[in-house]
């Protein structure tokens, strides 16, 4: 065996990869539970891959088939209602904790310098995540794919001069039809998962080259042994990689759930209206998206203009591409922040779960107003945060993590 | 030669700049049959022909649907009433008198926004996202307000027009709904998706 590891070593870098990321990778040794999101979601990437392969052997990408191919896997297909909810509920699963892995950024400082390459190549990975999954929910070729394509496409029509000629580009006809499904399979199964793949390889090679953040925000590169190995640092494997198998269990405990019992998720997962075919001439009367898109959807009802409604969607995520910038504070972890930061922050995230709600919600007037409401509230943080955050009163930072 | 170790880096980089703009040229010419590739094929383009359309079982304050080019259509007939009730909407309209000429062809730019003042005939497609909005007819309805005189109402963004597709102030479409191309080749024969000839 380790005759044959040395010859592979003289030919590929193995056990120095090894080494690099897991053996002698050293992560600060006090994570805490919001530090199993990031592995989670390598996971959950795996899981949607290959469950996606194996649902393209089934699948049929032609608008006159789809809707009835879906129904085949689910009817006709070996446990290809197995297959085909293992990867509906992948979807929701990856954006749980996707949500949660960008919060736990946002509590520990961890986009801060030196880590902003982390941040945004982050930031790429949710925005190329979005496209794939709503590329993804049109192949079913069910009302509420039909409609909620229409609707996100006819977003780019709001920029001024190119965006009609640019719709008629994206769909490939004059409405949405066989043309804008067989590409969006074509995105979806091919183009967008290469893209996500190479963007992860390099959040995980920038955040390697740097070293992880912890929940103090304290660098543990500072204090380090006679060996250069960090004071505050364990190896990733066996320390971490045996933790987050512990967090693996208990999440496809509840995914587990979701799937076997919940696997519609109420409507909110998988829509009633996408069990019916799609129908050009007649919208569904109550039109919502998918749960995981619903905070910035409520932003783009909230302003009664069509320009400016899609940019302020827009700038609610472009926003957050730039919070490495937005917040000047040199303090990272929120432990060692002011009350105005703790509050800030909190009042953000019940937002975005607000919005969220709301946007499920027919419209009426109050609706509109709470909608209005919270949407400040979201593009307030930033205004706030950039604000206090120069001259924050922040409590001192110790030198070492503590335990 | 007496230069030979010696490197002339004014001369590299014009190299390198001169290859990569050449390369950046020649890359740009590449993704012309690529992007062009999404255009709407001419399968496409020829598909969409005219639609006739037999309105003589059309009733008072009810419409029709049919399929043109994918999209819906509404032929909508009108009573005396919503007729002379449409110009007390003007002054709550963003353009009521159709002065956006992308919205409807000019047989069709007065205020019924009509050939025949009773028919109405529309894209059935918001101008805002694109969603099919839902006819509307009953005036002054619970949800939509004592003002309404009947209309259609967009379920996705709730965006509002009055029975000639003009839109309303403060709602998120920007324009009316468009008036499709269609003439009449009997009275009760509509021909849509083409023009009528300008008398």
């Amino acid at each position: 065996m380790g005759k044959l590891i040395g010859w592979i070593d003289d030919r590929f870098p193995l056990t120095k990869m090894w080494n690099e990321h897991l053996a002698e990778y050293y992560a600060p040794k006090n994570f805490n539970f919001w530090y199993f999101f990031g592995s989670l979601a390598l996971m959950v990437l795996v899981i949607q891959i290959i469950s996606g392969i194996f649902l393209t052997m089934h699948y049929k990408p032609d608008a006159a088939t789809a809707f009835a191919s879906v129904e085949y896997i689910m009817r006709d297909v070996p446990y290809g209602w197995l297959i085909r909810y293992i990867h509906s509920t992948g979807a929701t699963a990856f954006f749980v904790v996707v949500y949660l892995h960008m919060l736990r950024g946002l509590m520990y400082g961890s986009y801060k310098q030196p880590r902003e390459l982390i941040w945004l190549f982050g930031m790429f990975i949710y925005l190329a995540l979005m496209a794939e999954a709503f590329m993804g929910y049109l192949l079913p070729w069910g009302q509420m794919s039909y409609w909620g394509a229409q609707v996100i496409i006819s977003l780019f029509s709001a920029i001024p001069v190119i965006g009609d000629d640019l719709t008629l580009w994206i769909r490939g006809d004059f409405v949405i039809g066989d043309a804008t499904l067989n590409r969006f399979f074509a995105l979806h199964v091919i183009a967008l998962p290469f893209v996500l793949v190479f963007l992860v390889i390099a959040h995980i090679i920038a955040l390697h080259e740097v070293g992880s953040n912890n929940p103090d925000g304290v660098e543990i590169k500072k204090n380090k042994d006679a060996n250069g190995i960090p004071l505050d640092g364990i190896p990733f494997h066996p320390y971490y990689s045996v933790k987050d198998i512990v967090g693996v269990v208990v999440f496809l405990f509840f995914f587990s759930v979701i799937m076997f019992y919940f696997p519609d998720g109420g409507g909110y997962m998988l829509e009633h209206a996408n069990f019916i075919a799609s129908d050009p001439l007649k919208t569904p009367e109550h039109i919502a998206p998918v749960w995981y898109f619903t905070p910035f959807y409520a932003i783009l009802r909230a302003v009664p203009d069509k320009l400016l409604g899609v940019g302020a969607m827009g700038a609610a995520i472009v926003l957050l591409f730039f919070m490495p910038w937005i917040d000047r504070c040199k303090v990272k972890s929120i432990r060692y922040r002011s009350v105005i930061y703790k509050v800030n922050l909190s009042v953000f995230v019940v937002s975005f779960v607000v919005l969220g709600w709301l946007a499920m919600q027919p419209v009426t007037g109050m609706i509109t107003f709470m909608s209005q409401l919270f949407s400040f509230f979201y593009f307030a943080f930033f205004v706030v945060l950039y604000i206090t955050s120069k001259n924050e009163s922040t409590l001192p930072v110790p030198d070492r993590v503590t335990s | 030669m007496s230069t030979d170790n010696v490197v002339d880096t004014k001369r590299r980089r014009f190299l390198v700049n001169a290859t990569s703009v050449v390369a950046a040229v020649g890359a740009g010419f590449v993704a012309v049959p690529f992007v062009s590739s999404w255009m709407p094929s001419e399968r496409a383009k020829n598909a969409g022909a005219p639609v006739e359309v037999d309105i003589s079982k059309l009733e008072e304050g009810r419409m029709l649907v049919v399929e043109w080019q994918s999209k819906p259509v509404w032929i909508v007939k009108r009573s005396e009433k919503t007729l002379a009730d449409l110009a007390k909407n003007d002054a709550n309209l963003r353009d009521p008198a159709s002065e956006n000429v992308d919205q409807q062809p000019s047989y069709a730019q007065n205020h019924d926004r009509s050939i025949k003042p009773e028919i109405l005939v529309l894209v059935g497609i918001c101008t805002h996202l694109g969603c099919s909005p839902t006819f509307r007819p009953d005036i002054a309805p619970a949800d939509l307000g004592e003002d309404w005189l009947g209309g259609f109402f967009c379920p996705c963004h709730s965006s509002r027009f009055d029975l000639a597709g003009r839109v309303f102030q403060g709602v998120p479409a920007p324009t009316n709904l468009a008036v499709p191309p269609h003439k009449y080749v009997s009275d009760n024969v509509i021909v849509v998706g083409e023009d009528e000839e300008v008398a």
